[in-house]
């Protein structure tokens, strides 16, 4: 699915958190978001979700303002993983991630055991198969990460919304969640603080300030004048000798 | 696909059980709710009174008997039933939504409300009599409801309507005001104009009071409780879907302010109207769920209903102890109730930190 926002802007209490953001991602693209902290990518991604209505502009999924959308229709088409949920609830992992079925069961359409396979499909594609009888407050931080994921996936989104999703994730775990990500035949947006990582992205996107300031090929984008601006780091591009993809390599903050 | 089919059915067996359980446990305890009391009425009386009542049949009972377990204790039973599965689906739904394990039915000042109202009907005379003190209670449940909603709104627009802990907060703590607010002034009309004698009656009253319960008080509590059960049943997957918050709720397709406001709206009315006819019964809005929860699980799917006859159930016990724990008085059966739940609260906090 095309994903499309023209405009975009949310404010709280008078302060502008983003401004005229405009993005356009193609079907099956990967799209990274970068940005120092509190550029506007959580607050951007919320709107792209329908959690927040925007103050101005609009979002589209395939041409469709999702305005108009009912919140259970939206969910059947993107699904967002946040980067901080949590719950005190005696909870199996296996119910959380049954959760992401929601958008599409009703009193008229109960729980079948297709919903089952979706959830035990969700829980290998990220290694947690093995945990799916695990209560939620026994997991590490990686492995409630891992879980949401798979909830996310459960809901067989056409469109996946990753909020810093390699947060709490031991390097393995980071590798094969990104890997999976670029594996999946839908849209993915995802923002990211590995800037190496968002390498592998087919699109980034820069924010800063609550605004988009520059999209396009990773390497037409992450520049060491970029760097040095936006990020405050004083940094160097390198050639990796072994498969002969560039990678920075960061010196020491402006 | 063999493992999947493995796992669904001992889950469908369970489900199968609770409802083939549940009315038969109902339906003994009403017999029981029935059966005890001062004067001990024996089974096979109750069930020719309630064959010469519902099936038309004539069998020859003392008709002192049938008086009182036709007019006064089946009423009374179904009365406490509907209450307790009223209150202890309030507790359910408040918790789930406002993500906080206090969360009670009084939780947005409706008892306070309540007894102001109450107050101010019977001592103060407002209304001049044409008010009878329920219909004072539920004037006074339905204003404090009203002003804690405006009062959290107000508290919570500001945030934009998206950080929805905020929201949830923002409810407890209007209700919190609003609850001491309401409590001032009912303590502000006893003392001011009522004697000991009614602020006695009054006191009583708060506490819980079944003894007045009659048919036609049947004729609302069942079916805001039935009513209550179903709009709670329609929504358990919602109620599921707020497990990780609103924010989580509403990126699972659940349309989170019209869903939210509907079902506080509903519990609320259907707690008030308890309160305005038996008085503020504590600590069942706030046990059985927790309890439920411990025994069959966070799903709302079985914690709707079982917490919903456990209520039920829970209640009856409480006045059928209310009535014979002390020989020739009726306690009040709140504390009753917070006699059992108390422990029962304690024991499940101790045990449920243990299982960690």
């Amino acid at each position: 699915m095309k994903l499309t926002a023209q405009q975009l802007g949310w404010s709280v209490h008078g302060r502008t958190l983003l401004e005229d953001v405009c993005l356009d991602v193609a079907p099956g693209q990967t799209f990274g978001l970068i940005g120092p902290n509190g550029s506007g990518k959580t607050t951007l991604l919320r709107l792209l979700a329908g959690l927040n209505k925007p103050k101005t502009g609009r979002v589209h999924i395939n041409d469709r303002s999702i305005a108009k959308m009912r919140q259970r229709h939206i969910a059947q088409s993107i699904a967002l993983v946040e980067q901080q949920a949590e719950t005190t609830d005696r909870i199996h992992v296996r119910q959380v991630v049954g959760l992401g079925r929601t958008p599409f069961l009703s009193a008229l359409r109960p729980w079948s055991a297709q919903d089952d396979a979706i959830v035990d499909q969700a829980l290998s594609d990220v290694d947690m198969a093995h945990m799916a009888d695990r209560l939620w407050h026994t997991l590490s931080g990686g492995e409630r990460q891992r879980v949401h994921i798979a909830r996310a996936l459960a809901q067989q989104p056409k469109i996946l919304l990753l909020d810093e999703p390699t947060n709490h994730l031991d390097i393995r775990h980071q590798l094969s969640i990104l890997e999976l990500v670029r594996q999946l035949p839908i849209t993915v947006v995802i923002s990211l603080h590995d800037l190496n990582q968002a390498m592998e992205c087919d699109r980034i996107g820069v924010m800063d300030g609550g605004r988009l300031i520059a999209s396009g090929q990773p390497h037409d984008v992450l520049t060491t004048e970029r760097l040095q601006e936006t990020f405050g780091v004083y940094a160097h591009v390198l050639d990796d000798p072994i498969d002969g993809k560039r990678i920075m390599r960061f010196r020491s903050a402006v | 696909m063999k493992a999947i089919a493995m796992q669904s059915a001992p889950m469908a067996r369970t489900q199968a059980h609770w409802l083939w359980l549940a009315p038969l446990v109902l339906l003994i305890a009403l017999l029981a709710g029935t059966a005890i009391g001062e004067t001990a009425i024996p089974v096979d009386t109750i069930l020719k009174v309630l064959a010469n009542h519902l099936l038309g049949a004539n069998y020859a009972v003392d008709r002192i008997d049938a008086g009182i377990i036709w007019n006064y204790r089946l009423s009374r039973a179904i009365v406490a039933a509907c209450c307790g599965t009223a209150l202890a689906l309030a507790g359910v739904v408040l918790q789930a939504l406002l993500r906080n394990p206090l969360a009670d039915p009084y939780l947005m000042g409706i008892s306070a409300g309540a007894s102001t109202g109450a107050v101010a009907v019977t001592v103060a005379g407002l209304g001049a009599g044409a008010f009878t003190l329920s219909a004072g209670a539920f004037a006074g449940a339905g204003l404090a409801f009203g002003l804690v909603v405006l009062l959290a709104h107000a508290a919570s627009s500001g945030t934009g309507g998206g950080r929805s802990t905020q929201a949830a907060g923002a409810i407890i703590l209007a209700g919190i005001a609003g609850s001491q607010l309401f409590n001032a002034l009912t303590a502000f009309i006893i003392t001011k104009s009522a004697s000991a004698e009614q602020a006695r009656g009054i006191m009583f009253w708060l506490l819980g009071n079944l003894s007045g319960v009659r048919w036609a008080d049947v004729m609302i509590a069942l079916p805001a409780a039935l009513g209550g059960l179903l709009i709670c049943l329609w929504h358990r997957r919602a109620l599921d879907a707020f497990t990780f918050g609103a924010d989580s709720a509403a990126s699972m397709g659940i349309a989170v302010r019209p869903t939210r406001g509907l079902l506080i709206i509903a519990v609320a009315l259907v707690t008030a109207i308890m309160v305005s006819m038996v008085g503020a019964i504590g600590f069942v809005g706030l046990v059985i769920p927790h309890a439920m929860r411990f025994i069959v699980g966070t799903q709302h799917t079985r914690l709707v209903p079982a917490s919903a006859l456990a209520g039920a159930v829970f209640l009856i016990g409480s006045d059928i102890l209310s009535r014979i724990l002390v020989p020739g008085q009726v306690l009040p059966i709140g504390v009753i109730t917070s006699l059992i739940g108390a422990p029962a609260f304690a024991l499940i906090l101790v045990r449920g930190t243990r299982n960690r």
